[in-house]
């Protein structure tokens, strides 16, 4: 099932276009990344989604329908700059954003202890938001945007000054949302976290969409016709490798247009090379960025 | 429960539980327990004053002028000559003295000597003079009682009556005047209070972005709407809170000090209009206060804008002096219609005189149609300006945005 249907949407503010004509879909149980640089219009986007700005054209659907109080319950919105009520409790802070996503308070007590458990910040149930580390606060904000089982998270920049510790322990959660069938979006400039968690981006820059699929598939699109070989052994002539780059631990061989990365290793494994490390060059998404950027420009 | 309703239990205990409230409602009868204790505590171990007596002195030209020479605490002494008793003022024997000339009973001119620098007579030796003089020359040709009326001929006893010629109830004067008048006080420091709560809370959530948090749980009008009804509500706690503890802290007063506290009344139609224009007094800065916070980029500078709306709450205080010496001019119309000076405005004239029932209709109506169309403007504004983060805007544009919002 579709999660969110974006169409055609724009939105200007007075002195730029902020979204120029952007349209994407993100299905359930799909890990979407939202990707560009900062005052790409990733932001826009979002809140054009929560309903919280409108389109100036263009329309949003969420599970089908327009945004509405029923549909606001089935989805949680961390932003990207974080905030609490500095004076509440932990659990209270906790207790009353999930009432306001139609739990009741007694289920929604329940649901934090199990979170705050899992995610070791049980002791700090009782403190005040304004008593904890950065951190901490980002991990109870996090569990505020899950608490209600959404069936849609929307994540804006959720790594941004987070420990390593943590920034695993989000990545797990993450999985196990998509994994439980959720549709989890990720906005972020931080290309190589979707490299690892997306299934599927949506890259944008000044508001327009450069690139929209499957991660795997625009890798693919953009992989370079080279290898990277570490090996032991002597190499001598390779039939179809036009050039040699020595590079620092190994060796990249770039391939003519008819050669493929299999003949090269056939022929490699005929000869007797014993081969550590033969890996076909895939570009970096920040490197097919700043090529499709390179190409705007 | 209703989201309105959530975000409305929400704000209620974060203001009841904010420590500015607790401390400006429970500081109204605290301080006035505290007067009652003090008093008591001061009469109780203190002796009475101890009243010191005045000498003046006084030259007699043109004679007879020999009895009556007490006044009060005040001593006369006689003279016979200017001489003596200008060393008797420079010795310090006496504070002052006065000369009857020779050609008084033509002129009626007495002269005063004194080493103070006055604005003029103080009016205690001034009626002391007279009724030394008088008393001397009525002495013998008519009777003393006569002379004590003749001194003070005026002892005014009002009783209103009402329009079927009875006893009215409520009598006015200053003792009805004093609870409507510290109520108006405090409501307007109420409302300043609870304006900055509002605009700082905003503020706060947009700086933060809790905002956005909220928004994408609730809509904008839930969440303006709770806001506004939780403070308003706020305002009911207090005033209730005070006039509960006004006749108990009356009673007690009373006791205590007597006198002039004793004749402190509520006016019986001050308690359910009081009530009613504290509550939309609240309600309508509440609105105003979502209004500024929509517009303001952050906490401090919708703080200097709600300056405009909360120093206009005072304005009717500023003019309470004018309504004591004239309580029909029409300035008093004017702020009891205008809806920013109206609860406070309202509250001060119920102690003083009655209010026309049509311009208690037209000033609540005034006032309701306000909190609507302000809650819906701010509304408006607040959706258009939410993600207005460090960017002012200018008068034209928030008009311009305010239509096509």
């Amino acid at each position: 099932m579709i999660a969110v249907e974006v169409s055609h949407v724009v939105k200007s503010f007075a002195d730029k276009v902020a979204v120029d004509d952007l349209s994407f879909s993100v299905a359930q149980g799909e890990m979407f990344g939202l990707i560009g640089p900062n005052g790409a219009g990733k932001t826009t986007t979002i809140r054009m989604m929560m309903d919280i700005i409108k389109p100036d054209s263009g329309s949003v659907t969420i599970f089908g329908e327009k945004l509405g109080e029923a549909t606001k319950n089935r989805l949680g919105y961390l932003p990207e700059e974080r905030g609490l009520y500095k004076k509440l409790s932990v659990l209270e802070s906790i207790v009353y954003l999930a009432s306001l996503k139609g739990m009741d308070r007694h289920s929604a007590a329940e649901k934090a202890d199990e979170l705050l458990n899992q995610t070791g910040m049980l002791p700090n149930k009782k403190k005040k938001i304004e008593e904890l580390s950065r951190g901490m606060s980002q991990i109870i904000q996090f569990i505020v945007t899950i608490i209600h089982d959404p069936q849609l998270v929307i994540l804006d920049e959720p790594f941004a000054g987070l420990d390593p510790v943590n920034t695993e322990l989000l990545k797990e959660m993450f999985a196990d949302l998509r994994n439980q069938g959720k549709a989890v979006i990720l906005s972020t400039h931080q290309m190589n976290q979707v490299e690892e968690l997306c299934d599927r981006i949506l890259m944008i820059n000044n508001g327009h969409a450069i690139l929209y699929g499957d991660l795997s598939e625009i890798k693919s699109r953009y992989r370079g016709n080279s290898v990277f070989l570490d090996f032991n052994g002597k190499l001598g002539e390779i039939p179809g490798v036009t050039n040699k780059r020595t590079h620092k631990g190994y060796i990249e061989l770039i391939l003519d247009e008819e050669t493929t990365h299999q003949q090269v290793l056939a022929h490699l494994v005929n000869r007797g090379v014993v081969i550590d490390r033969f890996e076909v060059a895939t570009p970096s998404l920040n490197e097919i960025f700043l090529k499709e950027v390179g190409k705007k420009l | 429960m209703n989201k309105t309703l959530l975000i409305f239990r929400h704000e209620f205990l974060h203001t009841i539980r904010r420590k500015g409230f607790i401390i400006m409602t429970l500081t109204v009868p605290v301080l006035a327990l505290l007067a009652i204790g003090i008093f008591q505590l001061i009469s109780t171990t203190s002796r009475p004053p101890v009243i010191e007596t005045t000498t003046i002195g006084y030259v007699d030209e043109a004679g007879g002028f020999d009895h009556y020479t007490t006044q009060g605490h005040i001593e006369m002494v006689r003279f016979n000559t200017t001489d003596e008793a200008t060393t008797a003022l420079i010795d310090g024997d006496v504070s002052e003295y006065f000369v009857i000339p020779s050609d008084y009973m033509s002129t009626g001119v007495i002269n005063r000597y004194t080493l103070e620098r006055q604005l003029e007579t103080p009016p205690t030796i001034a009626t002391v003079i007279k009724n030394f003089l008088t008393s001397n020359l009525l002495e013998g040709k008519v009777p003393a009682d006569t002379v004590y009326l003749i001194e003070s001929p005026l002892n005014l006893v009002v009783t209103r009556l009402t329009e079927t010629g009875e006893v009215a109830a409520e009598q006015g004067g200053y003792g009805n005047a004093i609870i409507p008048g510290i109520f108006s006080l405090l409501l307007a420091l109420s409302l300043v209070l609870s304006s900055t709560y509002m605009v700082q809370g905003l503020g706060d959530e947009k700086e933060n972005r809790l905002i956005e948090v909220l928004l994408s749980s609730v809509s904008t009008r839930q969440l303006l709407i709770g806001k506004v009804l939780g403070l308003g509500t706020t305002g009911l706690v207090q005033v209730v809170v005070w006039l509960i503890s006004a006749p108990l802290l009356l009673n007690l007063a009373s006791s205590t000090f007597g006198g002039f506290i004793s004749t402190i009344q509520i006016p019986a139609n001050f308690l359910i209009l009081g009530i009613f224009y504290f509550i939309l007094g609240y309600l309508l800065f509440a609105a105003l206060s979502v209004g500024t916070g929509a517009i303001s980029p952050n906490a401090r500078e919708g703080q200097q804008l709600s300056m405009i709306y909360t120093l206009l709450a005072f304005v009717p205080l500023w003019f309470s002096s004018i309504l004591f010496i004239f309580p029909n001019s029409p300035i008093w119309l004017a702020l009891t219609i205008f809806p920013i000076t109206a609860p406070v405005a309202t509250m001060l004239r119920l102690g003083v005189s009655d209010i026309a029932a049509w311009e208690l209709a037209v000033s609540i109506a005034v006032l309701v149609l306000s909190i609507i169309g302000i809650l819906y403007l701010a509304i408006r504004a607040f959706r258009v300006y939410l993600l207005m983060y460090g960017k002012r805007p200018t008068w034209g544009e928030i008009i311009r945005n305010l239509r096509s919002g």
